[in-house]
């Protein structure tokens, strides 16, 4: 019986099959599925299958505990993609500008650094960490929780675009399969599973970031959070894994480290006294503009042109009226 | 017997001629007014038959039609009163009718005679003018109105005095000169604490007449600074004084003592508004807020609580700074060159911006909530601000800067702009050109900074636009928060 069988009959019955299954229900399943017409389907729509038994399957995803019977493709890319080495990149959907320029940051340096970044299209964290990647043009893997046909969310839709041109957008679910609350958890073993660490950028205290981690600590696979402020609701589920033993991301090159890759050092750029003056600030932490009229004695003016001139050297970088240094 | 009297009505903001024909014949005594009048100007025949008696005159009891010519036009409101009672004297011989004919009417008529203000008795009196009439008989307390309209004003406070200068028993005192009022009413910068960017934005869009948006967490001052506006602009050039009061008239707006308007118009309609307060309408086009804050401020504050089809109706007048309305019953131009001023919070919950508080809006929410403002809304203002939560030091700092100061260099900018925009060095091009190809800038929004720094360049009156003027306006493009 071929993977495609069993992927289709697994996506239509939300079951998650790790051997053949012996109901009855299958038995007519089976029975009925046309394959030649369904990878006729599928190959009409431009997308791909890869079924578990081929030798292409990613080896990482093929150990957990639960693989699915294969994974549609959609993308150019080779899939040998999957093979490579990869980080999964999760967070809150709603996080803050903290959480966004942190998942950006990451994703521009562990793709930059070689690393495919692996997430699920989500608002917020999720699409971030895709951008980030696609900053420096490195491929991403996008896994949704419904067939690879829908764009989805669709305000992702041009992101998933992108993504496509360079990287793929996987599912276990086959094309026309609608997304649904119970298929984004199950979506989260499969981020997990195709990576060697799992990093949480943001997470509320029930988040559905913990149940990739929770998928990555049960494999074995090396969990990382990223500490957020213990009075910020939006950091709590990240901060207890903290406490719970996860490793604390403070900088790109802990993760690089697990993977035996070497960060490279970025010189320090060159700057005019007042430039720096006003860099120095906004090094310290966070500013809003006022802050720094007030602590360098400039003019409102001044320091708007200042910061636009850091801005466009890519040093620092505003959101909600508070200035940070860029990732 | 046959009279006639001269008065205008409203179409918009136009005045067009409506002569009053009175028509008094033999036969049992009634009293029509006929050509296409509303129910206001119908219920005229009750106010004039007592005005009349109430001015010890003779209501004859005979025939009496009353026309308002051209039939064609629909006649609104209660200001062909005067007109008409007049009219219907002279039919009668009871007062002279070519010196009828030399005057120009426009008034409501109380039960005991008394004549009242109405509204448009500016553009009422540019008609009589413009008709070739050199005195309009008007309420008293309309007289000064009626006097900017070019036209001798005759102030009567009854209806018996108007019959006596018509007789030529009567000189009524010539209209008092209308009082100047330069000064800015309203509050004062000088209240706001610590915001030195907001401020800063502030005088940039006074001087430039630039639009400004006005984000952050409540309680930051956004609404306060937006109120301070109009106390930096400096007043109305001449002929833009005119334009305001003729709209001002015809809204009822003016103060009868200094009926001139010759400081910038502020509007601040609640977001309750509907579309047709905010751009017009209603039969026989009224003009909406737009159009009242033309050459002014239009205030929106909570800009996405405002219903969306009245936000995208202001995108005509903010690209051609006029609002076109068409009914059924009327067409209508209106002018609407208005500076648009919003302020709004960063998310639905309003947390976002606020450190001390946490954002609980979810994704969804979010996404509703920004899609309530157009891209293509967003895109038209100059100059957008996050204003951040003032700490506690600011507030417990000095006072700031007061608004005169502001209000001379806003000025002496807009002289400089308007004698010779300064040209932009070839380094600010440079700028420019890179700041293209790394920040999200469309071409509407490289216009909207160019003309921002050319602005600032004013300001610190320099004679080009430098680096560091390009560089400032590039600090006020976007609204990150809304683009992702």
């Amino acid at each position: 019986m071929s993977d495609l069988a069993l992927a289709s009959f697994a996506a239509a019955t939300d079951t998650h099959l790790v051997g053949m299954p012996r109901t009855a229900r299958f038995a007519v399943y089976r029975a009925t599925f046309d394959e030649g017409a369904e990878v006729e389907r599928l190959r009409a729509l431009g997308f791909r299958f890869l079924g578990r038994s081929s030798g292409a399957f990613p080896p990482l995803l093929g150990a957990i505990h639960d693989p699915p019977p294969g994974l549609y493709l959609r993308g150019d890319a080779n899939p040998e993609l999957l093979r490579r080495r990869a980080v999964a990149v999760v967070g809150a959907r709603a996080c803050s500008a903290y959480g966004r320029q942190v998942a950006r940051r990451l994703g521009r340096e562990l793709g930059a650094a070689g690393l495919v970044v692996v997430s699920g299209l989500a608002r917020g964290v999720d699409a971030e960490a895709h951008r980030g990647a696609l900053d420096v043009s490195a491929p991403t893997i996008a896994v949704l929780g419904c067939g690879i046909d829908r764009d989805y969310p669709a305000a992702h839709r041009a992101l998933a675009a992108e993504i496509v041109a360079v990287g793929l957008l996987i599912s276990e679910y086959a094309p026309g399969i609608e997304p649904a609350p119970w298929r984004f958890p199950a979506r989260n073993r499969i981020v997990a599973g195709l990576c060697g660490a799992a990093i949480v950028v943001e997470a509320r205290e029930r988040s559905g970031a913990l149940i990739t981690a929770d998928f990555a600590l049960e494999e074995g696979r090396e969990v990382f959070a990223v500490p957020g402020e213990i009075t910020s609701a939006l950091s709590a589920g990240s901060n207890a894994l903290l406490r719970l033993g996860a490793t604390p991301l403070t900088t790109t090159a802990d993760v690089l480290e697990s993977y035996g890759i070497v960060a490279e050092e970025k010189p320090d750029p060159v700057l005019g006294d007042i430039q720096r003056l006003v860099f120095g600030h906004v090094r310290e932490a966070p500013r809003a503009a006022d802050d720094l009229v007030r602590t360098t004695g400039l003019g409102a003016a001044a320091v708007a042109a200042i910061l636009t001139e850091l801005e466009l050297i890519g040093l620092v970088t505003e959101e909600e009226g508070l200035y940070r240094v860029a990732g | 017997m046959l009279a006639r009297a001269v008065t205008h009505t409203l179409v918009g903001l136009e005045a067009r001629r409506v002569e009053v024909e009175a028509d008094v014949q033999t036969g049992i005594p009634s009293f029509a007014i006929v050509g296409l009048a509303d129910r206001a100007c119908s219920e005229a025949k009750h106010r004039v038959r007592s005005g009349i008696g109430s001015a010890q005159l003779e209501w004859p009891l005979k025939r009496i039609t009353v026309n308002l010519a051209p039939a064609g036009l629909r006649k609104e409101g209660s200001g062909f009163d005067l007109a008409i009672a007049l009219a219907v004297l002279a039919a009668t011989h009871q007062i002279p009718r070519d010196r009828l004919a030399e005057h120009g009417a426009v008034g409501e008529l109380a039960l005991d005679g008394r004549i009242r203000p109405v509204r448009g008795t500016f553009a009422v009196a540019e008609g009589a003018r413009q008709a070739g009439l050199d005195r309009i008989l008007c309420a008293a307390e309309s007289a000064a109105e009626a006097e900017l309209g070019g036209v001798e004003a005759v102030p009567v406070r009854h209806l018996a005095e108007a019959v006596a200068y018509l007789r030529g028993e009567l000189r009524p005192p010539p209209a008092e000169p209308p009082q100047e009022r330069s000064e800015p009413g309203g509050p004062d910068l000088a209240d706001v604490r610590g915001q030195e960017r907001a401020r800063r934005a502030l005088e940039l869009a006074a001087a430039g007449g630039h639009n400004l948006l006005l984000a952050g967490p409540p309680g930051t001052g956004k609404t306060m600074l937006g109120r301070r506006l109009p106390s930096i602009l400096p007043l109305l050039e001449p002929h833009e004084q005119l334009e305001v009061t003729r709209i001002h008239s015809v809204a009822g707006l003016l103060s009868p003592e200094c009926p001139l308007v010759a400081r910038p118009p502020f509007r601040a309609p609640h977001h309750s508004a509907s579309m047709a307060a905010i751009v017009g309408g209603g039969h026989g086009p009224r003009p909406g807020e737009a159009t009242l804050a033309h050459r002014g401020v239009l205030l929106l504050d909570e800009l996405p609580e405002f219903q969306r089809p009245a936000l995208e109706a202001l995108r005509q007048p903010l690209e051609e700074g006029t609002i076109a309305i068409a009914r059924a019953t009327g067409f209508a131009l209106f002018p609407a060159r208005f500076q648009l001023l919003a302020t709004m919070n960063l998310c639905p919950c309003a947390g976002r911006g606020d450190p001390s508080v946490e954002c609980s809006c979810s994704a969804q929410r979010l996404a509703a909530f920004r899609d309530k403002l157009s891209r293509a809304l967003l895109d038209r203002f100059d100059l957008v601000v996050t204003v951040p939560r003032p700490r506690a030091e600011e507030l417990a700092a000095g006072p700031a800067e007061a608004s005169l100061p502001v209000r001379g260099r806003v000025s002496e900018a807009r002289e400089r702009l308007r004698a010779a925009p300064p040209p932009r060095t070839a380094a600010a091009d440079e700028l420019l050109d890179r700041a293209v190809e790394r920040l999200p800038l469309s071409a509407r929004g490289r216009a909207r900074v160019g003309r921002v720094a050319r602005t600032a360049a004013a300001l610190a009156k320099a004679d080009s636009v430098e680096v560091e003027h390009l560089a400032e306006a590039l600090a006020y493009r976007s609204l990150k928060e809304l683009s992702t």
